[in-house]
């Protein structure tokens, strides 16, 4: 042996496995992340891969088959509801496991673990949100009953079933990038996944802390003004006219609501890290068989949520020998959300109502919070300590205050920029022991009008539109949820919580939340706006949208012998309402004699736009460009006198603002000497527009899809953009019915014809397979972009042997 | 012949430390030294086999299951790594890091045989 030479070299060798085996920042251990038996190659999957497979397990009750067609749908034929469920979380830990292990993560403030540092205070939000605490209550609940526990038993067993069978080579690729394990599923994981939704779609809907500096500087008038209940053009889901019961609850607000409360100024330097995009919303709509070619009821349904790779849906039948369902699931929860049987169909749009207030509270001693004022005494507080492990670094010891409100969520420790001695509790309905999935388990069952009524009546948040039709005929509509009755402006702003004065007298009465059955006119339509016009006894404070409704209701009360074709067409339609508005305004109040040529070019393509927010169109980024200089020309000088800033009125707002008095005071621009009159803010918002707009032409962005550059982004964000399919050829924006905007907008498009059999179209922006490596990753974007639908097989028992049958996977019981 | 025998045997060895999950990922080191050992040659001839038998294994498995891929993922990762994308670049990376972790072994492997000059 040649010592020297073998010791160099031995040690040499080591040192390079070694080297190679450990992660160097975010570049993943090489050696075995390019080996191609563990690696990343392992996870390319061959073009004419086959799913058959045959899968002897112990926890089944009895065998079933899983039949896959060619877009990798699986049609589940089970003997029972254990084993359907049981191989859904199978299926959905076989196709979606890192999007469903990094969700949850992430709802419950764990993302620090994978994500490292940068995502500590993202972690601290999620757990003083009480993310946790929410869902350790709907645990208590699902947990009650044990017919519904052993459903999401079983569906627990099948996740872990699959993530047991997995190897070094077979674990999903962003595993290997990310270097980290899977973790084994639970119940809770499920519930924080349903509380992930929660707070996607119900936590965002309020603007108490912005509301509240809004309040510093404008008059109790001004606010009504500025930020409107009722909008003038508003089309609430249940149609004007529609007569409501007496309330069976009258909340009456505290005799030192206005000294306390109303007209306290006191401004609030608090922000949310991730507060939910305002664009999360839908559009639902249902026609009567009065009003279609077939003379059976067409459902519609786009819910638009953040747009990703892999889907927030995977699609799925589910069959056994008492029920036969089709639709979305979320990887993570059993049952299928939004889908049709064979004899109702159902869809979900936000309710956008505000479910969450702030409350003051004031502690004792401010570092321990231990205990805090309320009802004239010292009430100890329950201490959660929460521990955030961080990757590559010291775990992080957080302490979050629970009060009789909810969990203190702003206070000296988090974030930093609180100031003054501001500690500010949660209330929201996300905390309150419920079990949503349930509703979806008897939907999926449902079979009439009455059994969708029953199924939907326990479902609390986020509050939802549950658009109905069934075979017999109906359609119908509930805004869906546990609501609080308030008082005038009650938890618009911050509430004085020292004592129990200020807080929810009770709830909204079930049976009084707002629904329609069968409507003379024939339609039903729900698309983000306030569900109910003035009339409506109770006061229901939310982010409401009214654009879209509007271009809806436009369209199907002049639209008759509708066919699926007619509502797929106007589920990807690009009309721009508000801007048909705004156009005249703009029209009237520029000033031609004082743009140069190129702003006069824009202002001419704009005047000759056809009003459609199409990709190719020029004239939709020209008004956007502008309406949102003008925007910030009215408002801006006014908003920034409160530090921070007080929110933007909403669009609507502005219009109908500008429509009915062009002369009021926000106009003038109170940073200069001179009174701003409406033609030189109107003038000088397309001067300022047309800089940007002339940058972008240079780059040939004019055009909007081009402009607005519409993306799908995988879950790792921009960490990944080579996950990601970017510059897709799709119009739209939040208010248009094709809501797509830059990342956001229709995941999951639905349309169902209720004859027999019954018809279904679908597409979304996605693929069934979340593996990046594989052909079925994204398969189905083009057809999502180019407003194209799959035709959804309803498989029956009698189809076992089927031609569209690609693949069989065999469960049976060992 | 010598030399071909030990690239041969160094790739099915490597092939085979592959295939079994409990081993981990560097088994082939192992083996590649153990081949070296038993089909004994100089230290650069040794180093040149382990690195060849090892470069075309991983090379050509890459290649081949970049082809049945239709370059799905490989296009994907030459991005996420510094290569610009291309995928040829990818599969050549896979086989070098492959073969220089064979080849030390093998020339570790060679000296621990090598009884000094006089052989």
């Amino acid at each position: 042996m040649r010592v020297v030479p073998f010791i160099i070299s031995a040690v040499f060798s080591s040192a390079l496995i070694v080297g190679l085996n450990k992660q160097w920042g975010s570049i993943p251990p090489m050696g075995k992340f390019l080996h191609p038996q563990y690696g990343f190659w392992q996870n390319a999957e061959p073009s004419s891969q086959s799913f058959d497979a045959d899968l002897s397990i112990e926890d089944l009750k009895g065998n079933a088959n899983v039949y896959l067609d060619e877009r990798l749908v699986p049609h589940v034929f089970a003997e029972n509801d254990e084993d359907l469920y049981f191989i859904q979380g199978y299926l959905h830990a076989k196709f979606r496991l890192f999007q469903m292990d990094l969700q949850t993560k992430a709802a419950e403030g764990r993302a620090s673990e994978i994500a490292g540092e940068k995502a500590i205070n993202y972690d601290k939000e999620q757990r003083r949100l009480g993310m946790r605490f929410a869902a350790e209550n709907a645990m208590k609940e699902i947990e009650k009953e044990a017919a519904y526990k052993k459903l999401f038993d079983a569906y627990t067993n099948g996740v872990n079933t699959y993530i047991n069978s997995l190897t070094e080579s077979s674990v999903p690729l962003e595993y290997k990038l990310l270097n980290f394990q899977p973790e084994k599923w639970t119940n809770l994981r499920t519930a924080l996944l349903l509380k992930m939704m929660a707070k996607m779609l119900s936590s965002g809907t309020e603007k108490d802390l912005d509301y509240t500096n809004a309040k510093a500087i404008f008059l109790p008038d001004q606010l009504k003004k500025l930020y409107p209940q009722v909008p003038d053009s508003l089309l609430p889901i249940i149609p004007k006219g529609t007569a409501f019961e007496k309330p069976g609850i009258i909340p009456v607000p505290p005799a030192n609501a206005d000294s306390l409360y109303i007209n306290n100024t006191e401004s609030v330097v608090a922000n949310e890290i991730s507060k939910p995009d305002i664009n999360n919303g839908s559009n639902n709509w249902v026609v009567a068989g009065s009003k279609t070619q077939s003379g059976v009821p067409i459902l519609s349904n786009d819910p638009h949520l953040e747009l990703s790779l892999p889907s927030i849906w995977y699609e799925i039948q589910l069959q056994t020998p008492s029920s036969n369902t089709y639709g979305v699931s979320l990887p993570g929860s059993p049952f299928i959300i939004i889908g049709f049987n064979d004899s109702i169909a159902w869809g979900v749009t936000n309710s956008q109502r505000d479910v969450k207030d702030y409350y003051d509270i004031k502690f004792k001693d401010d570092k321990t919070k231990e205990e805090y004022w309320f009802n004239g005494e010292w009430q100890k507080s329950s201490l959660r300590v929460e521990t955030i492990k961080v990757k590559g670094g010291d775990d992080v010891l957080d302490t979050v205050a629970y009060t009789v409100f909810g969990p203190v969520m702003f206070d000296k420790s988090h974030p930093d920029t609180i100031k003054g001695n501001r500690n500010l509790a949660v209330r929201w309905t996300a905390h309150d022991p419920s079990n949503e999935a349930i509703t979806f388990y008897k939907l999926n069952r449902a079979s009439n009008y009455d059994e969708y009524v029953e199924a939907i009546k326990s479902f609390e948040c986020p509050g939802q539109n549950f658009v109905f039709a069934s075979k017999s005929g109906d359609i119908a509509i509930w805004q869906q949820g546990n609501f609080p009755a308030r008082w005038d402006r009650q938890g618009l702003f911050v509430m004085p919580g020292a004592d129990s004065s200020f807080m929810w007298q009770g709830f909204i009465p079930q049976e009084e939340n707002p629904h329609i059955k069968n409507p003379a006119r024939g339609f039903l339509e729900s698309a983000n706006q306030r569900p109910a016009d003035s009339t409506y006894p109770y006061f229901i404070p939310g982010s409401y949208i009214s654009a879209r409704a509007i271009t809806i209701e436009n369209y199907l009360k002049d639209m008759n012998a509708i066919t699926p074709d007619d509502m797929m067409k106007l589920q990807n339609n690009y009309f721009n309402t508000l801007a048909e508005d705004v156009r005249p305004i703009l029209l009237k109040y520029i000033r031609e004699g004082d743009l140069s040529s190129t702003e006069k070019k824009y202002l001419d393509i704009f005047r000759n736009w056809d009003l459609m927010a199409s990709p190719d169109s020029k004239g939709q980024t020209i008004y956007q460009c502008w309406f949102d200089s003008l925007e910030v020309g009215i408002w801006k000088d006014d908003l920034t006198r409160s530090n921070p800033m007080a929110p933007w009125p909403e669009e609507q707002t502005t219009m109908e603002w500008l429509k009915r008095d062009s002369a009021f005071s926000f106009i003038d621009d109170i940073t200069t000497p001179e009174v701003e009159t409406i033609y030189d803010i109107v003038t000088a918002a397309l001067k300022k527009a047309s800089v940007n707009l002339a940058k972008n032409e240079m780059e040939g962005k004019l055009e909007w899809s081009k402009f607005k550059d519409p993306t799908i982004y995988h879950l790792l964000k921009t960490a990944l953009p080579a996950f990601a399919r970017t510059g897709l050829h799709v119009g739209g924006n939040g208010n248009i019915i094709n809501a797509v905007t830059h990342s956001h907008g229709p995941s999951w498009r639905m349309i169902v014809q209720m004859s027999t059999p019954t018809e279904a179209y679908g597409v979304y922006p996605g693929g069934q397979s979340g593996n990046p490596g594989s052909k079925f990753y994204d398969d189905y974007i083009d057809n999502w972009v180019n407003g194209k639908y799959f035709k959804l097989w309803y498989m029956r028992e009698g189809d076992r042997l089927d031609k569209n049958i690609k693949w069989t996977m065999k469960f049976k019981k060992a | 012949m010598k030399f071909l025998v030990a690239t041969i045997l160094t790739a099915l060895l490597a092939f085979i430390a592959g295939l079994f999950s409990f081993s981990p990922w560097w088994g082939f080191a192992i083996t590649s030294l153990l081949v070296a050992v038993l089909v004994h040659q100089k230290a650069g001839k040794a180093f040149l086999a382990g690195f060849t038998g090892v470069f075309l294994l991983w090379g050509g498995l890459a290649w081949w299951i970049d082809m049945s891929n239709n370059s799905v993922l490989s296009a994907k990762i030459a991005n996420v790594l510094p290569l610009g994308g291309n995928t040829i670049y990818l599969i050549l990376v896979t086989g070098f890091i492959g073969g220089l972790v064979a080849g030390m072994s093998a020339l570790s492997g060679s000296y621990l045989r090598s009884s000094g000059h006089h052989r």
